[in-house]
This record gives structure tokens, sequence and C-alpha cells, in this order.
């Protein structure tokens, strides 16, 4: 019998190729796709302000809301730092993925991978109140500052504002820290895994036409790493946009785009106006991979 | 005369305890077709990479038109390298790819166009420059490297086994082509590959490498004929070799000498071997037909085995197939056979 399965299957590789995939795609259909239909269509729903209730007709009412100062405050706020938090990955990321991926050999190598990957195994909430305390005004960071005689080089930077505050853990400069370190895994292994996939050839075939190793770098190397820096960024973008945790520990009481939805969805109530919300990420992140596709990101794929 | 175009001067590479080459000393003239042969692992690639610049010897020196550039970085090198795995950037367009050298060198744009043009006339690519290295077959993809590689008029092109990864009939036409481009452009091509067939083919001369070292540096002819140690006269051609005491009564001498299976001509059993000429009898053991020719071996009757071919003038594949255990007398020219070194 099972013989004959197998033989049924061999010769009909469609019907293989569908028992292997209608199971993930059906999830994928129904349960994912499915959550963000439901998600659309609440967005376009509103709360009457009298009774408070939901109610289910299409209307732009909601998506006006957004327009409101504060929720535009919102916005921006969360964008300016996944672009800040992005960038300082990838300029972070892009010399440890290249070490990792051109010269590391052996131990090393486990050791720097061991290092990356080591961060994740614990859960990112307790990662992000071990930051509470480094940043705090008691904390560590800033009692090695005072320590070595540049408490006063802590405090300007604190005194500047929209990026100081309080102390680092009531600062946006400390929301950005606490962000580029529980994201920047995800920016360095696409970068290394692209670096990795460059042949050593081709860098000695760009010395060998006559380019020293720093226009090897910028003809060669970086248009092939590439759509490992965009993978990254799309990986640590999207985290900024989406994330409620970390701004809601570190920083100010200032609203990021995630901390916004979970008010209006629960305290609120509000489910209309938290969908709504949360299509704007979408749309952010839709722009900032159309952008990526013009500049040439993904041509070497 | 003009300094050499490459001058080797005692070049020694070791990885650690591996000597990747032990002492090569070579020179090569300009405008030469130079073939480094030998099996993998044998050096002839590390020769290569020391003149690219890839790899800096132990010890020693290497030489462009007598300028010692030992030190000097693979980017300030008047040497250009087509990459056995060909190295097209995957990103630039094929014209791209060809320009890249040019590029660099900033020269202007429309010269840039009108040599890549020239040169993918040459490698009979024309119309190619807008395509991706990756929408290319593997002899495509062969020819864009020779045109990106000799596109800076380099005075040397060094080919790192180009033809390796392609197709026996795609390998001979790019052979002739590869000889044909050489002539045009005038360069000196330092040419390494494993197979010796090639190497004969195309050089003007060659040097056959084991073990790190040079076995000989000859012509295709005389590296063919006169072998001059017993690792070549097996690794070039195929060849019957005699040790010990079948040398001993053969040749009347105990060292190793070797007789190519052609220079062998088989005669009826009671046939006289001529004036100049040594022979032995024996027994057709077994013998191949080859459509061009027949391989037999030959079981000597005081022992031992000499391989013999003979072209199929007037025999057919049932006469090859009936001479299995003929007798025979085999016969030849005293001057055919070869002394050897160890």
């Amino acid at each position: 019998m099972r013989r004959r399965v197998a033989t049924f299957l061999f010769r009909h590789p469609r019907w293989s190729l569908a028992l292997l995939l209608g199971p993930p795609l059906l999830w994928l259909g129904i349960v994912y796709l499915g959550a963000l239909g439901a998600l659309l269509v609440q967005s376009f729903f509103h709360i009457d302000e009298f009774t408070g209730q939901v109610v289910k007709s299409f209307s732009l009412r909601t998506y006006a809301q957004l327009f409101s100062p504060a929720n535009l405050d919102i916005f921006r706020r969360t964008t300016v730092m996944a672009f800040a938090v992005t960038i300082a990955a990838a300029l972070v990321a892009f010399p440890l993925a290249y070490y990792m991926a051109r010269y590391a050999r052996g131990r090393v190598r486990s050791l720097l991978y061991l290092g990356v990957i080591l961060p994740l195994w614990s859960s990112y909430i307790v990662r992000v109140y071990s930051w509470k305390l480094i940043l705090a005004k008691e904390g560590i960071l800033s009692w090695m500052f005072s320590a070595v005689g540049l408490g006063w080089v802590l405090e300007s930077i604190l005194s500047v504002p929209g990026v100081g505050g309080p102390s680092l853990s009531f600062s946006a400069l400390g929301r950005f820290l606490v962000f580029l370190y529980i994201w920047l895994p995800y920016m360095i292994l696409p970068i290394q895994a692209a670096l990795e996939r460059v042949p050593k050839s081709l860098l000695e075939a760009s010395a060998d036409l006559g380019a020293p190793p720093g226009k090897t770098f910028r003809k060669v190397t970086l248009p092939l790493a590439l759509p490992g820096v965009i993978a990254g960024s799309i990986f640590t973008f999207s985290l900024t946009l989406g994330d409620f945790i970390i701004p809601g520990t570190i920083g100010d009481s200032s609203l990021f785009i995630g901390q916004a939805v979970l008010r209006h969805q629960g305290t609120a109530g509000n489910v209309p106006l938290a969908a709504a919300m949360t299509v704007v990420p979408m749309l952010i992140m839709a722009g900032y991979l159309t952008w990526a596709r013009r500049l040439g990101a993904f041509d070497a794929l | 005369m003009s300094a050499a175009a490459v001058r080797f001067v005692e070049v020694l590479r070791h990885y650690g305890d591996v000597r990747a080459v032990d002492g090569v000393s070579l020179e090569i003239a300009d405008g030469e077709f130079f073939s480094m042969l030998g099996p993998s692992g044998s050096g002839k690639t590390t020769c290569l990479r020391m003149l690219a610049g890839f790899e800096r010897p132990t010890a020693g020196r290497v030489e462009l038109h007598g300028r010692d550039v030992t030190d000097l970085p693979p980017y300030e090198r008047d040497v250009n390298t087509v990459f056995q795995d060909y190295a097209l950037f995957p990103h630039l367009t094929v014209a791209e790819n060809v320009a890249y050298g040019l590029t660099i060198k900033k020269v202007a744009r429309p010269e840039i166009r009108r040599r890549v043009d020239e040169a993918l006339d040459l490698v009979r690519l024309p119309g190619y420059g807008a395509r991706k290295p990756g929408q290319l077959s593997g002899g495509q993809r062969q020819r864009v490297a020779l045109a990106r590689a000799q596109i800076n008029r380099p005075r040397v092109l060094v080919l790192d086994e180009p033809l390796g990864a392609l197709d026996l009939k795609l390998r001979q036409q790019m052979q002739t082509e590869l000889k044909g481009i050489q002539r045009q452009v005038g360069i000196t091509f330092l040419f390494v590959t494993h197979d010796q067939e090639e190497a004969l083919a195309m050089s003007d001369r060659l040097a056959v490498f084991n073990q790190g070292r040079i076995e000989q540096v000859g012509t295709p002819a005389e590296v063919y004929e006169r072998p001059r140690t017993v690792f070549v006269a097996g690794f070039v051609g195929t060849t019957n070799l005699l040790l010990g005491a079948l040398a001993e009564r053969l040749t009347g001498t105990a060292g190793p000498a070797a007789i190519r299976p052609e220079r062998i001509r088989m005669l009826a059993p009671d046939a006289v071997p001529g004036a100049d000429e040594a022979g032995a009898a024996g027994l057709i053991r077994e013998a191949v037909y080859l459509g061009m020719h027949t391989r037999y071996s030959v079981e000597l009757d005081g022992g031992g085995e000499l391989g013999v071919v003979a072209q199929n003038l007037d025999l057919d594949a049932a006469d090859a197939a009936s001479a299995h255990g003929r007798r025979v007398q085999l016969a030849w020219e005293r001057s055919a056979v070869r002394p050897l070194v160890g």
C-alpha cells in the first residue's frame, strides 16, 4: 500500500507538490492573510462618538483621525527612529559582518557567531529591562562616565532637546541605543550571508584589472553586499516601526506607533483606529521597499 | 635582445610544511604562448598567482620585462588574468564587465565604448554587451572573461585553466580561437592547464610541473619526443616505461627509458628487424579498436609488456578482434628509445 502511494506520487509530481504545499498555503491564506484582511476591513469602520460602539459600515472617518497633530507626531517620531536605528545598525554591522565573512576562521569565527546569536537565546523583555538598569541615572554607564571624569559629556548630551532627557533611560538616545542593541543581530547575519556568497576570485579579478582595495570595495563588495544590507534593514526598520516594548520601557512618555495601537485596541476600545494605525507602518514599509528596489538593491539577487 | 617578458628566479612558496612551489626558475619570451602543464597540486597555479600578484613568494623573485614585481600588488602589475571560474561580476552587464579595467583607469567614455565593442568583436560576441553574465553559456562567459582581461592591453595575459569547464567540442574550438587571438593581439600568454593535449596543441613552449618543481621546459615536440624524466614521459602522452630487467634486455642499459607506442612497428612473427632497429617477439594479449587506430598490448616472450599503437590503414574492426593471441615480432628504431632521468 505504502509502495503504491509512493509510486502514485512519483508518477504524479503535481500531487506530491500539492500535498507538500497545501497545509502551509492554507495556513498562510487563512490565518495570515485572513487576519490581515480582517484588520483592513476593521480600519474602515469607525466608533460612534456617543455610544462608543463600533459602527460596521464603510467610511474613511477613522483614517481622517490619523491626520490629527498628535498622531502625525507619533508617525514621525517612530519613522525617524526606525531610520536612525537602521542606518546605525548597518554602519555597526557591516565591518563586523565583513570580518566574519572574509577573515575570521575556525574558533574566532564560531565565537563571533555565538556572540551574535547568543543574545537571541534570552528573552528580549529581560534584555530591555537590563538595559534600563544600565542606562539609569544610577546605572553603570553614567557611573563609568563620571568615574573617568567625563560626567559633563553625558550631561551635555542629555541636555540636547529632542535627544536627551533626565537620564539615558528616559531619553530618546537611550531608546535608540536599546533598539540598536536589540536588532543588531538581524542586520549582521544577512550582511554576513551576502558577503559570504561573494567569491574571492571576484575581488582578485577587480584587483587584477587595476582597482586598489578601496575601489574594489566600492565597485564589487558593496554592490554585492547590498541585498544583505537591504534584507537586514527590512528587519531593523519594520521591527522598530512595530515595537512597543522598548519605547514603553525606555525613554519619556512620548508614544510610538506600536504603543498607540496597543492603547487604542485595549484600554480605549477603539479597534478601528488601532487597525488604521497598523496600516501606516505597512505603507511606510511598502514605500521603503519600492525605494530600495529603485536603488537597484535587488539587482544582484 | 630585450629582457624576458616573465622571469621566475629561484621562486619558493611554502604553506607551513607544504612546498607548493619549490624552487622554480623560468624565462618566458615576449609574445610567446607559454603553458604550464602539470597535475593538480603541482604548483603551476601558485606560480600563476605569484605572477599576477595574489600570492607572494616565500623566497625568490618574479620579474616582468626586467622589472622586479615580487612585492607589487596585483593592481600595479601589467598582467591580467582569465580566471578558472571566469570571475565575472554578476551585478554588471557584459559591457560593464569588459569595460571594468578601463573604468578604473578613468578612460574617457567614448573611448571605453569603442574599445569594449572592439573587444566583444574580438571574442565574437558583438551585441552581447547589455546582457548579464548569468544569461550567458559557459563558453560565452569564457569569452567575456578573455575580452575583459585583455582590454587593458597587458603585456602578459595569464589564463588559469580557462577551458576546464567546457565540453570537449567547445574546448577544441576555443583552443583554436585562443591561439588566433593571441596571434592577433600579440600579447604574451601564460596558460595553465592539466590537459597535456591542450598544452601540446596550443603552446610555443611549455613547462611540465611536478611537486612544485619544473621537470622539463621545451617546445611541444621536444617535450613529447624527448621527455627528460620518467614523470614527463608518463604525464605527456602515453608511453612504454622501460625499467630494470626489461630495460636491460631491450636497450642494454638498466636506466629508465621510454618508447612511445606509435614508434613500435608490429611485424609478422618471422620478420627480422632492420639494421638500425631493435626488436622483441611476443604475443598479442589485447587489441582495442579505436576507429582511427588500434591499441595493442603485447606480452613479450622474456616477460614484460609493451603497448603498441598502429594506424588502421588497411585493417578493420574484425581484424583487430582476431588479433588476440597472435604471435608478432616488434621492431623499433634504436633512437626511438629515450633514456630518462629518475
